[in-house]
């Protein structure tokens, strides 16, 4: 009997999974209409050019900046700015402490959302866990302005004005969102499943990870991907919370070029499209289960 | 701090086995009397981190508000003074105006933007996988440093653009310009905001049965008829989902403002998130702290509104 509820929750979880790819195959009598796709080329150009030209800054050298608008394509190109970039920033030390955050947001969401999610749905009776969860839920009222100030100071004292820092407010600031997309998706658990896994003996905690665990995995994705994101590219927190420049994300980093007097322009777009590339990269190559995971998120 | 609870989180099984008392087999779960320890274990130090990093820090700074504190050295109670004082501060006001008007323009653009992207995406148009990459690539950049992309483009190329062309009025940089540097900021926004509500409308407007159409077509309803009468009222519920979303966050802009004007020329384009945020530095610690509590007193009443705007259109979120 298990065995037949978990074929079917995992074929219903791939199925749902799959709906973008069933949704893409055509539809009968499928009419491409050429005008709009030629719109929508058009507008696409609004994304493609400030790509294109923060390329093309980035492989000039000084002489050829001064000249023109900044669009033309650089004849020679200029390689060394990514070196020069590299260096200028102290791109692994900071690369890495953005990498660190990162992971520790992503992991830190995962575990505290999910477990909070699944605690609060199987004690829905109870007033403890539905208090806890207006509680989690009333941070998404609180805008970050209102509490910065006191809890800068606070980081600080605690010696916390440090990357690890940053990794506490990153997934308390995500837990009300993601919380909220668990809950959804934890309420489609039949409990049935779990009472028999129990009935065998196995702890509230066995359940969680052998059972609940993998059939949460297209939420874990969301939840993941949108905390990788607001993790890598944020610029707030670490900017105010981290006291020690050499610890520095690289979002915080691109400041440097912002000098007054500083005019290498190229060396900055360099060392911007450096701190752009991870998550473009990752991006492009697995654009089709971002963007279902997203979308995920979207629905819920 | 950061180790315990990491420490906690890693290992939480092994202390949740020893306590937990074995279960008697069969025992209804759910039974109102007794409950698994475990399930509190799960919650408990999420809830008590949530309360010191969230809920204090609100109150301290709730309490600092009533005082005179500078940021440093001593302070002494003041009451009311720092509120009476910030409705007369034109600074201040002037950041609320900017703030609002910013966020109002900036949510009705990105919205009509974004339905009309996920219009074209949804359409039968070729190489759909394609364009849809390239359309939601904003989303996973950093907004300052698209800003500074989007910085030097208004300073530098449309310049040189606009005297090559002749446009006069767009030869000098409208970054630097009073009247015109909010309309780059709600550009860049919309450039980087646009993608998010991209994907909400698009969930939207693939709920929507394709029969519908057919049987609207039939009837002889046009395009814009179609639009009109069909689509915008079955996703009315995404477009409210997106404006409440929106809002909320334009209303706290501050980087894309730093990456651009930096809250200048002057402080015509200081956001209200920014003016809170020089309490660091410029000595007004329990000053913004007041303007912080109005900040936020303001944002939960707009939420209430939306809230209840939502029931009584009978909107499910």
């Amino acid at each position: 009997m298990t065995a037949s509820i978990t074929a079917r929750l995992t074929q219903n979880s791939r199925s749902r999974q799959e709906k973008p790819k069933v949704r893409r195959t055509p539809r009968e009598g499928f009419k491409v209409s050429w005008g709009l796709t030629a719109l929508m080329l058009v507008a696409s150009l609004t994304i493609i050019v400030p790509l294109y030209f923060t390329v093309a800054m980035a492989l000039k050298s000084p002489e050829q900046l001064g000249t023109g608008t900044g669009l033309e394509w650089p004849n020679p190109l200029h390689w060394e700015n990514f070196a020069e970039a590299y260096v200028a920033t102290n791109f692994p030390r900071s690369f890495l402490s953005t990498a660190l955050v990162t992971v520790f947001s992503v992991l830190g969401s995962l575990a505290t959302s999910s477990l909070a999610a699944y605690a609060i749905v199987r004690n829905w009776n109870r007033r403890f866990f539905r208090g806890s969860f207006v509680y989690l839920l009333s941070a998404m009222f609180i805008p970050f302005p209102v509490i910065i100030l006191p809890l800068i100071k606070q980081t600080a004292i605690l010696g916390l004005d440090n990357p690890a820092g940053v990794v506490f407010l990153h997934v308390l600031g995500g837990i009300s969102f993601n919380t909220l997309l668990y809950i959804a998706f934890v309420r489609a658990i039949p409990a049935e499943l779990e009472e028999s896994a129990r009935m065998d003996g196995a702890t509230t905690w066995q359940v969680f990870r052998k059972i609940v665990l993998p059939l949460l995995a297209p939420m874990n994705a969301t939840v993941g991907i949108f905390a990788f994101l607001g993790s890598w590219n944020d610029f707030l927190l670490p900017q105010m919370m981290i006291a020690d420049p050499s610890l520095q994300t690289l979002p915080v980093v691109q400041m440097l070029f912002q000098g007054e007097f500083n005019t290498d322009y190229s060396l900055a777009f360099a060392s911007y499209l450096m701190a752009m590339a991870p998550t473009l990269v990752v991006y492009v190559l697995a654009q089709r289960w971002v963007l279902s995971g997203v979308m995920r998120g979207a629905v819920k | 701090m950061t180790t315990t609870s990491r420490v906690a989180l890693q290992n939480a099984d092994l202390p949740a086995k020893i306590s937990t008392s074995p279960q008697t087999p069969g025992a209804p779960r759910r039974s109102a009397g007794k409950i698994d320890p475990t399930y509190y274990w799960m919650i408990v130090p999420v809830l008590a981190l949530f309360a010191f990093f969230i809920t204090l820090p609100a109150l301290v700074g709730f309490f600092f508000s009533l005082t005179n504190y500078a940021g440093y050295g001593d302070w002494k109670f003041v009451g009311i003074a720092n509120y009476v004082n910030i409705f007369k501060d034109p600074a201040v006001l002037q950041s609320y105006v900017f703030t609002f008007l910013f966020a109002l323009t900036t949510t009705v653009v990105v919205n009509v933007v974004a339905l009309a992207i996920a219009l074209g995406l949804n359409a039968r148009i070729k190489w759909r996988t394609g364009i849809r990459t390239v359309f939601f690539i904003p989303m996973v950049l950093s907004g300052l440093i698209v800003s500074f992309v989007f910085n030097y483009l208004f300073s530098n190329t449309l310049p040189v653009l606009a005297e090559r062309f002749g446009i006069t009025p767009l030869t000098s940089s409208i970054l630097a310009n009073e009247n015109w540097a909010w309309l780059a900021i709600v550009l860049v926004t919309v450039w980087q905001a646009a993608p998010g509500a991209t994907i909400i409308y698009l969930a939207g407007l693939q709920s929507v049965p394709s029969e519908v159409y057919e049987a609207a077509g039939m009837d002889g309803a046009g395009t814009w008829r179609q639009f009109r009468s069909l689509t915008l009222p079955l996703i009315m519920g995404y477009l409210v989902i997106n404006v409440i979303l929106g809002f909320k966050g334009f209303l706290g802009t501050y980087e894309i403002i730093v990456g651009l004007t930096g809250g200048g020329p002057g402080m015509v384009t200081q956001s209200v998130a920014m003016r809170i945020f020089s309490g660091f530095t410029g000595g007004d610690y329990a000053y913004q702290m007041a303007n912080a509590v109005i900040y936020f007193v303001i944002t939960l009443l707009i939420s209430v509104i939306q809230l209840r705007l939502i029931q009584r259109r009978g909107v499910s979120l």
